[in-house]
């Protein structure tokens, strides 16, 4: 077999796992009981591999947010000192079998969503989304949220996941998909679904109404819940493409507001980065162009496995970001088709006439082309201190891809 | 400054679709600052800080759309509220339609294809065509700027798979019927040729059609084929193919200087050859092969037109040289110069033509300077400076590089013309005209303000510039041959039907110079 | 060649066009099957990733 070959074998495989994904929640809890290799004063990030030092205001609220959460400092001032001399240590989530939103943090009180795929048994865990903490924002008003999260909520929804025996994520996204959601910005039908769900598994374990009033409400009231759990689902589905031999497939994309990286199957545990592009987006009213922040987060893993912009041609409430036409959402679509390897055959989308879903980011042909992956995605302040300020469009930069290439050009032996 | 509001009560929006609301109305002339928003607290102590306040706002719920507007004036504020609906309505854009980038996007979606037709930058061209190739495609090779080894890394692909490569740097074919890049619409009959020249095989296609003949297939195979680096690949397997065909009665082969060795592959080849075979050599220094064989010489293309139709026909055609109608008339164009006018500029778009105009002024005795000459101690040293007698071929590399060929845009000849005639010793204007699929629309049109302004010029300063003027073209072809023929009628030019012919009329008109010396 | 039909000389003509539109319009007015790409170089012309390209892909 000559190496084109065996490329396309391997591509062949890495995407029949990912459509083989079977995702389902089977479990709720503090991140370090769960993600291996989290340890006392370590936290978790979005995106490549980053110092303190290099961290971009955003993603620096926003540990020092979760420094303050831990009890490890009284002060932010304290905080930063702590970090400075490397008392904390920062890691990527992605090197945990983590994904997180925007800076993406999580420390080992912090409870996350537990993803199984029952194909390959592997698990993955993201953190809840909000609105505040997670894009720099380190008031007590944030981590109040962020303590109701681990002291109420999440115990809450985790006795009533165990005694329901876990619950299958694929017919919600399949159902959402349908419904409009894409997943990554637009979750208001798969929150739904969700929360549906939820409820009646709630009143079925009986818990306090204590508990299950102030949780239902946060459920039934939080239209981009099932964002984390689509996180968390996309790298379980992803995970099991990693590590084949000859594979250009992208198995992850991720941002920390810095730098954005990708990850290849075929590659190993490399990271190939460039600098965080802008995100061309709309704003919320008080906010402009001139306050916003780099592309961050790991949510980019939903268009890794073929959801968000991939898909944002079936949502049509969301076009508005893309410039508002179907006939450019479509566009997309048609784009996304001609850098990946596969069609999905169950994820679809009826506005478009039921086409499948595009899937296995190839990137050879992101260099062919010079079409790159296309991702939706919300915007974080520049400085710490701010909540969401915005969504847009970004696209993934050609110079990650180009170095991917060129490095399995090494590896592989090609001349 | 100006501010005022809006509030439509119990209009739910998306919080995006409302982001998109807001960048629409504040594109608008004149608008300062826009908030587009839900009447929640929050949203209402927003606008307060931004100055916008009111009774409405007080009382407006969640559920309540508020649109505020802060501009340079009431009227712009009152205008862009005015275009709420319209904002607030979905855009409808016209369908994007599917573009094509690649060549296998095209195999993908004519999977059954049989020919790649490939007009991109050289760099890249040879790569396309390789893989056109593998593919299992013929290729008409327009581009130029390929390199010989590659070309011949294409020929010997192509030789391998049974296919045919047209080109590198091939404008013409004409295979069943069919014109690919710049051809003229001709009738079809028995006659075939191969050409490694362009303009020729439009000269010589052209010219049969106009005599009531056909032509079979036409088939370009690009100026180096017969070149001694590829030994005329291309060539020989139209041969083949052209013999094998029940439709061709007689084969013609036409092109510049080849190789030695190909030469006399060729010249072997086509006295062996099954069917009767005439070879046009333009510049090619030919031994008197006028022994009976099956191989016939032609020293013009209007000759190879010649000895086509005899074949076919038996009849004649009205004969080359000029008639004597023709030869009073180049009298009474003589007369009419001044002292000082003595040479002759050809401004040419096509190359074949400015070539095979250069062999039939040495034949007649006269030295001819040119960007792209017969031999090298005849090059111009700047190709924009005409030297005595002159021909130019305003396709070469020089006038081309990034610009439209004279063949589709005539701006570079018209320069060049009005140029010449600031020159007091010129006396002759040659030019050619081609029409057909992919050229100007309106050759002679393009020139002709040119042409009038270089006449009056001259018949200013006492003389007479003497416009000669060659016409490639059928009467079926889409720029009105007719028409074309007597704008330059009109505009004073004497006009032919053949490059040649009018080649022959400049001859007549430098014979016998007024006064002075011998043209030499 | 004994068979009776000569390769493309006898053949309908299916075009593909890589290059200016003009050569593809006048294909189609005479009636030619053809396909228009409005070709761009691999890679954005970089030869390195070009010639990569041809190894891998």
């Amino acid at each position: 077999m000559d190496i084109k070959q065996k490329i396309e074998k391997a591509n062949e495989k890495a995407v029949n796992r990912m459509i083989q994904g079977e995702p389902v929640l089977v479990d709720i809890a503090p991140a370090g009981e769960v993600i291996p290799g989290l340890e006392d004063k370590m936290i978790l990030h979005a995106g490549p591999p980053i110092e303190w030092e290099r961290m971009c205001g955003a993603q620096k609220g926003a540990i020092i947010g979760m420094v303050l959460y831990e009890g490890w400092a009284k002060t932010p001032e304290e905080a930063r000192a702590m970090l400075k001399k490397r008392e904390i240590h920062l890691q990527p989530n992605h090197h945990h079998q983590t994904v997180g939103p925007m800076a993406g943090t999580i420390s080992p009180s912090a409870p996350v969503w537990v993803v199984e795929n029952k194909s390959f048994g592997n698990r993955a865990f993201c953190r809840q989304v909000e609105g505040r903490q997670q894009f720099g924002d380190y008031s007590e008003e944030a981590l109040q949220s962020l303590r109701l999260w681990r002291d109420v909520w999440a115990p809450t929804l985790r006795k009533a996941l165990l005694n329901m025996g876990g619950l299958d994520l694929k017919p919600i996204i399949t159902h959402a998909m349908q419904m409009g959601d894409e997943l990554h910005n637009r979750h208001s039908a798969s929150s739904s679904l969700f929360a549906n769900q939820m409820a009646v598994a709630m009143i079925e374990a009986d818990l306090p109404k204590e508990t299950v009033i102030p949780t239902l409400k946060y459920v039934t009231n939080h239209n981009l819940i099932f964002l984390g759990l689509a996180m968390a689902c996309g790298k379980a589905i992803a995970d099991p493409a990693h590590g084949i031999e000859h594979s250009t497939v992208v198995i992850a994309m991720a941002r920390n507001g810095t730098d954005f990286g990708i990850r290849v199957s075929g590659l190993g545990n490399d990271w190939f980065t460039a600098p965080s592009p802008s995100v061309d987006g709309l704003y919320l009213p008080g906010y402009s162009a001139v306050d916003a922040g780099f592309d961050m987060g790991d949510s980019a893993i939903t268009e890794t496995v073929g959801w968000g912009a991939f898909v944002i041609g079936g949502a049509p409430g969301i076009l508005s970001l893309v410039g508002g036409t179907p006939d450019e959402a479509l566009a997309y679509s048609r784009e996304m088709k001609k850098i990946t390897v596969a069609v999905h055959p169950t994820y679809r989308m009826p506005a478009l006439g039921f086409v499948g879903t595009s899937i296995g980011i190839d990137i050879r042909k992101v260099v062919q082309t010079s079409i790159t992956p296309i991702i939706d995605t919300a915007i974080a302040h520049k400085d710490p201190g701010h909540p969401i300020i915005g969504a847009g469009l970004v696209r993934a930069p050609l110079e990650c891809f180009r170095q991917a290439l060129i490095a399995f050009g090494r590896k592989y032996n090609a001349r | 400054m100006a501010s005022g509001y809006v509030v439509r009560k119990q209009q739910y929006y998306d919080s995006i679709f409302l982001m998109g609301v807001n960048k629409r109305l504040s594109e608008n002339r004149g608008v300062l600052q826009t908030a587009v928003l839900m009447g929640s607290e929050k949203n209402k102590q927003l606008l307060a800080d931004i100055g916008i306040h009111g009774p409405q706002i007080d009382s407006a719920g969640p559920n309540d759309l508020i649109v505020a507007i802060i501009a340079d004036t009431p009227q712009i504020v009152e205008a862009v509220l005015g275009k709420l609906d319209e904002a607030l309505d979905r855009i409808q854009a016209g369908s994007i339609p599917s573009v094509l980038h690649t060549l296998e996007e095209g195999l993908a979606q004519k999977p059954n294809a049989n020919l790649a037709v490939i007009s991109i930058p050289g760099e890249y061209a040879a790569h396309e065509a390789r893989k056109a190739l593998e593919a299992g495609l013929n290729v008409f090779l327009f581009s130029s700027n390929v390199s010989i080894e590659d070309e011949l890394d294409l020929k010997q692909c192509a030789l391998q798979n049974n296919l045919l490569v047209m080109g590198p740097d091939c404008g013409t074919s004409l295979l069943g019927g069919i014109g690919i890049g710049f051809a003229n619409i001709v009738r079809r009959g028995p006659i075939g040729v191969i050409g490694a020249a362009g303009t020729g095989l439009q000269e010589f296609t052209s010219q049969i059609h106009n005599a009531g003949l056909g032509i079979s297939h036409a088939i370009g195979t690009g100026s180096h084929d017969v070149s001694d680096e590829i030994e005329g690949i291309t060539t020989f397997t139209a041969l083949e193919r052209l013999e094998a065909d029940s439709q061709t009665k007689v084969i013609v082969f036409i092109s510049k200087p080849l190789g030695a060795k190909t030469f006399t592959k060729l010249v072997e080849r086509l006295q062996g050859c099954r069917k009767p075979a005439i070879g046009c050599f333009l510049g090619q220094p030919v031994e008197p092969l006028d022994r009976n064989t099956n191989l016939q010489c032609a020293r013009t293309i209007d000759e190879a037109v010649q000895l086509a139709a005899k074949h076919v026909t038996g009849s004649p055609l009205p004969p080359i040289q000029l008639t004597s109608e023709e030869l009073e008339w180049a009298a009474r164009e003589k007369a009419g110069w001044s002292p000082e006018q003595k040479y002759l500029r050809g401004v040419f778009a096509g190359g074949t033509f400015c070539y095979q105009s250069q062999q039939i002024l040495r034949d007649a005795g006269f030295a001819v300077h040119s960007n792209a000459p017969f031999a090298p101690q005849n090059r111009l040293s700047h190709p924009d400076q005409s030297l005595e007698h002159t021909l130019l071929d305003m396709g070469d590399d020089y006038y081309t590089l990034g610009k439209p060929h004279p063949m589709i845009n005539g701006t570079l000849r018209v320069q060049r013309i009005l140029t010449e005639s600031l020159d007091h010793q010129v006396a002759i204007l040659l030019l050619d005209f081609i029409l057909g699929y992919n050229a100007s629309t309106d050759p002679v049109g393009e020139l002709l303000d040119a042409i009038l302004e270089a006449r009056q010029r001259v018949r200013k300063r006492g003389g007479s510039l003497t416009v000669v003027a060659s016409i490639c073209g059928t009467e079926d072809d889409p720029q009105d041959l007719n028409l074309q023929t007597q704008l330059l009628k009109e505009a004073g030019a004497i006009v032919f039907r053949s490059n040649a012919r009018a080649t022959l009329f400049c001859c007549e008109l430098l014979k016998h110079p007024l006064g002075g010396a011998h043209g030499k | 060649m004994e068979n009776n039909i000569i390769p493309l000389l006898d053949e309908a003509i299916l075009a593909i066009n890589l290059g200016p539109k003009q050569f593809y319009e006048s294909l189609e007015k005479q009636g030619v099957e053809a396909v228009q790409v409005d070709w761009t170089p691999s890679a954005g012309g970089d030869k390195d990733m070009i010639k990569l390209l041809d190894e891998l892909l």
